[in-house]
């Protein structure tokens, strides 16, 4: 249990942290796409019987890569449709190659919070320490290449590799989160609080800070929640975004 | 061969995949066209909230997928799809807060009925196993989206690419916009009793994507789409059906893998093609 809160917290973190950045560069898609995708991964690693990390490890990021290369020449979005799509077909061959519990692939795209491990906890924590250093050494031409692309491209900002970092660290995330939320609503997290705390406040760092903030509360009360009903976790969470969501649309409405 | 065309699943499964096929054709060109991938990705993995329901309820899927998909499509429009910013935000929330509710009907289904194949099922799609009762409403459905197209066609067009001069001519456009968006949850709904909930939207976007890069024109597009959907989805379900003998596991790879695979490598191959011309 302690170790479920800690991977929780982490996570959390993270995923509020970047969430506030897909958000603001409208990448909402690619978060959603990039933790699909790596469910071929969590599959692969049960055909060759090693821990579901190595497999999103690997997984992820090559997902991100594809998203991120294919999509530079225009209709990005149909390249993330379909590069995800070819990866869950990967996926779904690979379940039917494994004898696998039906509850293990559940878990894997719904969550499965209370199995996590301490050395799990260990490796979530080095891997959180390393995004949140990637952000906060990319944290300006991020900014800038988010909210105005053509300054940031005339300033010499290199946007485009830029874009394939970020989407790498999105597969960072994944990697770290997966696990504990699972692959289809780990996308939840990345941005309902973000979107949310964008709305009560106005300055980057106080919007990141109320992301990270709102997604610890989410978190914690998916956890407790599903400790206490044994409800999967994932859907308190999805639910919790989008009440979130919600919230920062009546508040941002009644202010105007 | 002869054993393949006699094989009574099979059959059924030529002629749904064949629907699915064409109407995500004609559907798809319009999705790509008006940038609306995510949405129509959204609409499978909502499905999946349709499916889990229905196999809860233990009724046909094919009605799960529909209901939900009509409902999401006012809800998403409701949220502001219309607009291009913000939009894929929406649709995001949306998404989540119905694959949440989907987690915990798949869940109620495993416990309940211990049977564990229905998220497998739901999400990955199980074409030979389509009773051949629903095939009169499959085609019903896939004969009214494609008449929809048909009579939508000119002010689909114009407000997708000229959506302020389209509003100027008198096309309403916001009920276009729902129009559409419910026309494409429907035939999302018929592509996912081929290939799973979470694999439709390849079959609605792949193809689309491939005929847009070799023509031009919307009509041929759609037909090009059609054709090719066609060809995938057949040679997914023959493949799928040669495949019983293969390693691994010698019970049968997914028809989901081999026509999501054929769609990417269709889709890898005509943009390989259009950028040697140039």
């Amino acid at each position: 249990m302690t170790n479920a809160w800690l991977a929780g917290s982490l996570v959390a973190v993270v995923a509020g942290v970047v969430g506030f950045f897909v958000v603001l560069r409208g990448a909402t898609f690619a978060a959603h796409g990039v933790p699909l995708a790596s469910f071929a991964g969590a599959a692969g690693a049960s055909v060759v019987g090693v821990p579901a990390v190595v497999g999103l490890a690997v997984f992820s990021p090559v997902a991100a890569v594809a998203i991120g290369l294919l999509g530079r020449r225009r209709r990005s979005d149909v390249v993330t449709a379909l590069v995800v799509a070819a990866m869950l077909g990967l996926g779904a061959l690979f379940l039917s190659w494994t004898v696998e519990y039906a509850s293990e692939i559940y878990a894997l795209l719904f969550g499965e919070v209370l199995g996590v491990t301490g050395t799990e906890v260990w490796l979530s924590a080095a891997l959180t320490g390393a995004a949140l250093l990637a952000v906060a050494t990319l944290y300006r031409p991020l900014l800038l290449s988010s909210v105005a692309g053509e300054v940031a491209e005339a300033r010499g900002v290199r946007t485009a590799r830029l874009e394939l970092l970020f989407l790498v660290l999105m597969a960072v995330v994944t990697t770290l989160a997966v696990p504990v939320v699972g692959t289809l609503l780990m996308f939840t997290l990345m941005v309902g609080p973000p979107a949310a705390a964008r709305a009560f406040v106005r300055s980057p760092l106080a919007a990141m800070a109320a992301s990270v903030g709102i997604a610890l509360v989410t978190v914690w009360l998916a956890i407790a929640l599903a400790y206490e009903t044994t409800w999967p976790i994932g859907f308190f969470v999805g639910i919790a975004g989008a009440a979130w969501y919600v919230l920062a649309r009546v508040v941002a409405a009644r202010r105007r | 061969m002869t054993g393949f065309l006699a094989s009574d699943p099979v059959r059924v499964a030529l002629v749904v995949g064949a629907m699915a096929a064409v109407v995500s054709g004609v559907v798809g060109v319009f999705t790509v066209v008006r940038g609306q991938s995510f949405a129509g990705h959204a609409f499978g993995d909502l499905g999946t909230l349709g499916g889990s329901g229905a196999f809860l309820l233990n009724v046909n899927p094919l009605w799960g997928f529909v209901s939900v998909g009509a409902v999401v499509a006012g809800a998403m429009e409701l949220v502001g799809v219309q607009r291009r910013r913000g939009r894929d935000v929406a649709t995001g929330i949306v998404l989540g807060a119905a694959l949440g509710a989907a987690a915990l009907l798949l869940y109620l289904d495993t416990t309940r009925s211990s049977t564990t194949g229905a998220a497998v099922t739901v999400l990955f799609g199980s074409i030979f196993a389509v009773a051949s009762g629903s095939l009169p409403v499959m085609a019903g459905l896939a004969g009214a989206g494609v008449l929809a197209v048909v009579a939508l066609y000119r002010p689909l067009l114009l407000s997708s690419f000229h959506p302020e001069l389209a509003s100027v001519r008198g096309v309403p456009v916001r009920a276009v916009t729902l129009g559409f968006l419910v026309l494409m949850g429907v035939t999302v709904s018929l592509t996912s009793m081929v290939v799973g909930t979470i694999l439709s939207p390849a079959l609605l976007v792949g193809p689309a994507a491939c005929a847009l890069r070799l023509s031009r024109r919307p009509g041929v597009a759609m037909v090009l789409a059609a054709g090719i959907g066609l060809v995938v989805t057949w040679a997914g379900i023959a493949l799928a059906y040669a495949s019983a003998t293969w390693p691994p596991s010698h019970a049968g790879w997914p028809v989901s893998f081999f026509v999501v695979a054929l769609v990417f490598l269709a889709y890898l191959g005509v943009e390989a093609g259009a950028a040697a011309r140039g």
